[in-house]
């Protein structure tokens, strides 16, 4: 090692940015798994639940759902480059991401991530294909000879036909045969990436919180539960945002805001069920998990004690099981139940699910290896250098945009936002 | 155009063959299961040289006295015999840096004061107190050290001004 | 890649080793493997004899070239101060590498009269004979040598950190300089050329060893086949090789 290098480079350790110590801390121990890894399974768990909601049209045949499982589809699409985005952040060697490829370590529970990650991906993308084929050839067909940007379309979509131009009733009900296959396929490997990342978590002995065999279960149920909620907030939104463009349009609004309407009821009515369900059964396991805990009180539960009610009572009791189960829990059940109410409900699941995995991640790295000391995380909000930029607020931020950004740009190809015609009375 | 539905299919199975490939290129040639087996042992054999020829720094008493054995000597009188020379010298090796790259040398081939790396003599009160500074903690081996009370005992001077670290006493 | 007749092997011979070591419970380095090979590294510290100079922290730092001002080590000083009342004040500021020269744990003076008894822990990794470190590295970028130590291959990892949240004892931390896991590795190139670790030359009081346990004529071997000795938290399963002399129940 250079000494003059050193020096450039700064001492900081990794994590030292961000913890606080207190009381008897080993010297090596940081908060070494921050925001990104918050951010890792809430992602992965949106992926996952949007794809059991889109499954449920598709497999299970809930044909009321058909358009917003056609749209939460498209959606987990575009949410799956955002599960592996921060791992990529949070790496401190990301160029050799690819080893886990290369030399896989199946001992280790990160190891297969990769694989499923790609099976799963691949699942997607292929349903996708089978879902859009007739679109792509239509279109392909459609702009055949055009110039400009239209010509770098026609390009396009004759590439993803992927040179296959059969449209007849045998190869369309083969598509839909396979988009069905595919689901089905698609929803235990979507339960097990998920359930994968809780186990993750879940295996790692030397934490006190982490370690239970209940977390990959745990982790599955919220997911889908996140999932739902926000593939339900952001159709609600879409829907909002085509009406206000009927609005702008020609003044002949009326008709068109009723339908609208009538899409964001039906929607709400539709997926409250599930959403309530799924929520039920993970607030149970969490519940159960707290309980066991307090009751078998083994030598950790001093400390995990004082962390779960005395220094993190507000994110765990107030913020998480109030504010992001509670509350929510309530706004569904009551009836008369309003769009408006909806969004407030929804806005506060997906909170309460983000408080989930940050006291997890964060609250499982709050109390030291020595069960006598505290280490507090302060995300970094403005970033003084690649690291904070990376593992703080921006890096957060980036990574819920990005999902955004791609269905803007999925928008361009296949129609995601929900259209919209003049229908007569 | 019956089998359309395996082309999917077609580019999942490119994927994996360029991954073979690549991994065929990147991965060492000696990363395999060794001694320890798959759980413990999944590595790359070189890195076990690559670590066995790290650069050793600390060379121990009897280097030193290759060259000082009358320092040695003299110390050896002592209670302070216990104690390695490299722990107030500074380990007996030095550094030269060549267009930012770091030489080692053994002293032998170098002058005292040249080029040093950590060579230096620490003389400090700091480096006394380690061990001699009195500390009311029974049970530990502080209890068979002669300790100073170190706000009493001329707290402005240091120690070397009137202790020699090789007699130590007042010699 | 694991084979499948190679996987139910290892199962097999996994059984077959938990079974040993119930039925032989008692057997001193039980967890030392089959006993078929002929170096074993292992490492004894005895309590009762560091003074906390923490100059086999400093020699540590030098001899690794882990920066002295990081505020990581691969090998510390703890202190533990009890008092009379039952509360423990333990510390280790700046894993002890200045020595401890006040009487000022946690930053608190605690007076003479207070104290019932107090001592230093020397601590480094445990180069445990089933590391949970390198069972969880996603890619081989650490691993254990067929003598035991625990190696991380600074080209080939990738810095996820799952290693570090890994070990229940706090060993391992990201290098400031390289950004990859860290670790003691008591010496790898010291101890295989015969020397003993660079802590260990450092203590002019003998609290640290270093050894080949399967040498049954090692000092170090000696020592822990006749005196009472403990490891540090076995029930995380991982079989430490870094013995303890006067380990005090207190210590974490």
């Amino acid at each position: 090692m250079d000494i003059a290098s050193v020096a450039q480079h700064g001492m900081e350790i990794h994590g030292e940015a961000w913890t606080v110590k207190e009381l008897f801390v080993y010297p090596n121990e940081f908060v070494v798994w921050s925001i990104q890894i918050v951010m890792y399974p809430y992602m992965t768990g949106l992926v996952a639940g949007a794809f059991v909601l889109s499954s449920l049209y598709h497999v299970f045949g809930q044909k009321e759902l058909e358009k917003i499982a056609t749209f939460s589809l498209a959606f987990s699409f575009c949410l799956l480059p955002v599960a592996m985005m921060p791992l990529q952040l949070h790496l401190q060697q990301p160029f050799r991401g690819t080893n886990v490829f290369f030399t896989p370590h199946f001992t280790s529970a990160i190891a297969a991530f990769g694989i499923v990650f790609t099976t799963y991906a691949f699942i997607v993308a292929s349903e996708i294909w089978f879902v859009y084929r007739k679109f792509f050839i239509d279109e392909a067909r459609r702009l055949k000879g055009a110039s400009g940007l239209d010509g770098i379309r026609c390009m396009i979509y004759n590439i993803l036909t992927l040179g296959a131009y059969d449209l007849s009733t045998d190869a369309l009900e083969t598509d839909h045969k396979a988009a069905k296959y595919l689901a089905g396929v698609g929803v235990p490997v979507a339960a097990f990436l998920h359930g994968y990342a809780g186990f993750i978590f879940g295996s790692v002995k030397a934490n006190a919180l982490w370690m239970t065999p209940l977390m990959p279960v745990i982790f599955i149920m919220s997911a889908i539960v996140s999932g739902i909620a926000l593939c339900m907030l952001t159709y609600i939104c879409l829907l909002e945002i085509s009406l206000i463009k009927a609005s702008v349009g020609k003044g002949k609004s009326e008709n068109i805001k009723s339908q609208v309407r009538a899409a964001q009821r039906e929607t709400i009515r539709l997926t409250r069920k599930y959403l309530l369900m799924f929520l039920v059964a993970a607030i149970s396991l969490e519940l159960l998990d707290l309980i066991f805990r307090g009751y078998t009180a083994v030598k950790s539960w001093d400390i995990l004690r004082s962390v779960i009610y005395e220094r993190d009572f507000n994110l765990i009791f107030v913020m998480q099981y109030g504010l992001g189960n509670l509350v929510p829990f309530i706004l569904l059940l009551l009836p008369r139940i309003s769009v408006k109410r909806t969004v407030v409900a929804l806005v506060l699941v997906m909170f309460g699910v983000f408080m989930m995995r940050w006291n997890v991640v964060i609250g499982g790295q709050s109390f030291s290896l020595t069960f006598s000391g505290f280490m507090h995380y302060h995300l970094p909000i403005i970033p003084h250098n690649w690291e904070t930029v990376k593992e703080g607020l921006v890096g957060a931020l980036a990574v819920i945009a990005t999902p955004y950004i791609l269905l803007v740009g999925l928008n361009f190809i296949i129609p995601v936002v929900p259209h919209f015609e003049e229908k007569p009375e | 155009m019956k089998n359309h539905v395996y082309r999917p299919l077609f580019l999942v199975i490119a994927f994996v063959v360029a991954v073979l490939i690549a991994r065929e290129i990147v991965v060492p040639e000696d990363f395999g299961t060794h001694e320890a087996g798959y759980m413990y042992g999944w590595h790359r054999k070189g890195n076990e040289q690559e670590w066995k020829d790290f650069k050793v720094k600390y060379q121990g008493k009897d280097y030193c006295k290759l060259c000082h054995q009358d320092k040695v000597d003299k110390i050896s009188q002592t209670p302070h015999v216990i104690i390695n020379c490299e722990n107030c010298h500074g380990p007996a090796v030095k550094m030269a840096r060549v267009d930012g790259k770091i030489h080692w040398k053994n002293p032998t081939y170098t002058k005292h004061g040249e080029d040093t790396f950590e060579n230096h003599i620490d003389r400090t009160r700091e480096q006394c107190l380690r061990c001699h500074a009195k500390l009311p903690y029974k049970g530990s081996g502080r209890e068979w050290v002669r300790g100073i009370n170190n706000t009493e005992h001329n707290p402005d001077m240091e120690c070397v001004m009137c202790h020699n670290p090789h007699s130590p006493g007042f010699g | 890649m694991i084979s499948r007749r190679g996987f139910l092997k290892y199962g097999a011979s996994a059984l077959a080793t938990s079974g040993l070591i119930t039925t032989t419970s008692g057997k001193i380095f039980a967890a030392a493997g089959s006993g078929s090979k002929d170096t074993r590294w292992a490492f004894l510290i005895d309590t009762h004899k560091c003074t906390g100079c923490g100059l086999c922290v400093k020699a540590c730092k030098l001899e690794n070239e882990v920066p002295m001002e990081a505020n990581a080590t691969r090998t510390w000083v703890e202190r533990y101060v009890i008092k009379h009342d039952g509360e423990v004040v333990a510390d280790s500021p700046h894993a002890g590498i200045d020595g401890y020269t006040r009487n000022d744990p946690q930053g608190r003076e605690i007076p003479e009269s207070d104290i019932a008894k107090s001592y230093f822990v020397p601590k480094l990794c445990n180069q445990c004979e089933k590391p949970a470190c390198v069972q969880v590295c996603p890619v081989g970028a650490t691993y254990q040598t067929a003598d035991g130590v625990v190696l991380v291959d600074r080209t080939w990892c990738i810095g996820c950190g799952y290693c570090i949240m890994a070990c229940p004892y706090g060993a391992r931390f990201f290098h400031p300089v390289f950004r990859v896991a860290e670790k003691c590795n008591w010496c790898y190139h010291r101890i295989t050329k015969g020397m003993d670790t660079a802590c260990v030359e450092a203590c002019s009081f003998g609290a640290r060893m270093v050894g080949n346990i399967m040498d049954p004529n090692d000092p170090l071997t000696k020592i822990i086949k006749t005196e009472r000795v403990s490891l540090l938290k076995e029930e995380y399963g991982t079989s430490p090789m870094a013995y303890y002399i006067g380990l005090d129940t207190l210590v974490r």
